[in-house]
């Protein structure tokens, strides 16, 4: 009556920690409750029933950083909110990362002046770019699958 | 319409040379005030029993680049009791020296002219509550004034990729 014998009961997966982790974390990726602009009516709708994010395990926006994996970055950037989305990236606890939806959060998209941020990438790291002005929630919803393959295939050292 | 004669009518009694001229375009009348007689004007238009204008609907800058008064600031106000709209226009030659503020008549005008001086830099003599609303707290400059800047910056193609890459700020994590 060993150990052996009641966890070859229960049955036993051996697997590479790393494929785990990351498995984990791509199927429970919670965005931060963050809409910008017209984009933040799309990403809505993407988490709303008739495109239902929450068959990926991420339809909880969490309305405070801390507990938050993922920006999505749904809208034009101005100057004035730029040290506010600066500070709420720092806030989110690593691993985090960051979407750009839409023309203007990845590269100003039509309003090149001077109150807004020509492209988020000046002042957070960005994973995956959504083209689209506004992009439909499908192509959020690619958008995301994307950067869950992006997380599937990261190293756990590189977050430590 | 009478009560926009009513208006002019009542003015010219109680201030004198108060208006420069009045202007209708397409049934709303426009009065150019004199920015001295502008307090005196706006206390009749609201206290007065037969106007009672007691809504400040908004206070808007224009900047008429070439011409000389340069900035021409609008105060549109409305007569809830007698469901009447109504224009004035003062035109302001330095900005530094704008009209008096109209915070004591109505109070909402604080607010309307701090939106003023911040995008358009027309100041407002006895409103100490003039700044950045809109802009960052530390802005330059009132950018919807003509001579402001848009701020263009290039647009990154396959070509000049490098070229303004090594230009932008990038963060470092």
């Amino acid at each position: 009556m060993g150990i052996e014998q009641k966890l070859g009961d229960m049955g036993v997966v051996t697997y590479r920690l790393e494929d785990l982790v990351n498995w984990g974390r791509s199927n429970a990726m919670w965005p931060i409750l963050f809409g910008l602009a017209c984009c933040a009516i799309e990403m809505m709708s993407a988490q709303a029933a008739h495109y239902d994010l929450s068959r990926f395990g991420m339809e909880l926006n969490r309305p405070s950083p801390r507990q938050s994996d993922l920006m999505i970055v749904s809208g034009r950037v101005s100057r004035k909110m730029a040290p506010v989305v600066r500070r709420l990236y720092n806030q989110m606890p690593s691993p985090k990362w960051v979407i750009a939806m839409g023309d203007c959060a990845s590269c100003g998209g039509v309003f090149n002046n001077y109150a807004i941020v020509q492209g988020i990438d000046e002042i957070v790291p960005v994973d995956v770019y959504v083209a689209g002005c506004p992009p439909r929630p499908e192509a959020l919803i690619d958008g995301i699958m994307s950067l869950h393959e992006k997380v599937r295939g990261e190293k756990l050292k590189d977050w430590a | 319409m009478e009560r926009d004669q009513l208006v002019v009518d009542k003015i010219n009694e109680a201030v004198r040379d108060g208006i420069e001229e009045v202007k209708d375009f397409r049934g709303e009348r426009t009065l150019y005030i004199k920015a001295n007689r502008l307090k005196k004007v706006c206390q009749l238009l609201r206290d007065d029993e037969d106007l009672q204008y007691n809504l400040l609907a908004d206070i808007s800058a224009d900047d008429l680049l070439p011409e000389v008064p340069r900035f021409a600031v609008s105060y549109h106000l409305c007569s809830i009791p007698f469901n009447h709209r109504l224009r004035l226009r003062v035109l302001v030659e330095d900005p530094d020296k704008g009209p008096a503020t109209m915070g004591g008549i109505w109070p909402i005008a604080t607010w309307l002219e701090t939106e003023v001086w911040d995008l358009m830099g027309v100041n407002f003599k006895g409103n100490n509550a003039l700044r950045r609303l809109f802009m960052p707290e530390d802005w330059q400059g009132h950018p919807l004034r003509k001579d402001y800047p848009l701020g263009y910056e290039e647009v990154q193609f396959s070509f000049n990729w490098e070229e303004i890459g090594s230009r932008k700020p990038h963060p470092k994590e």
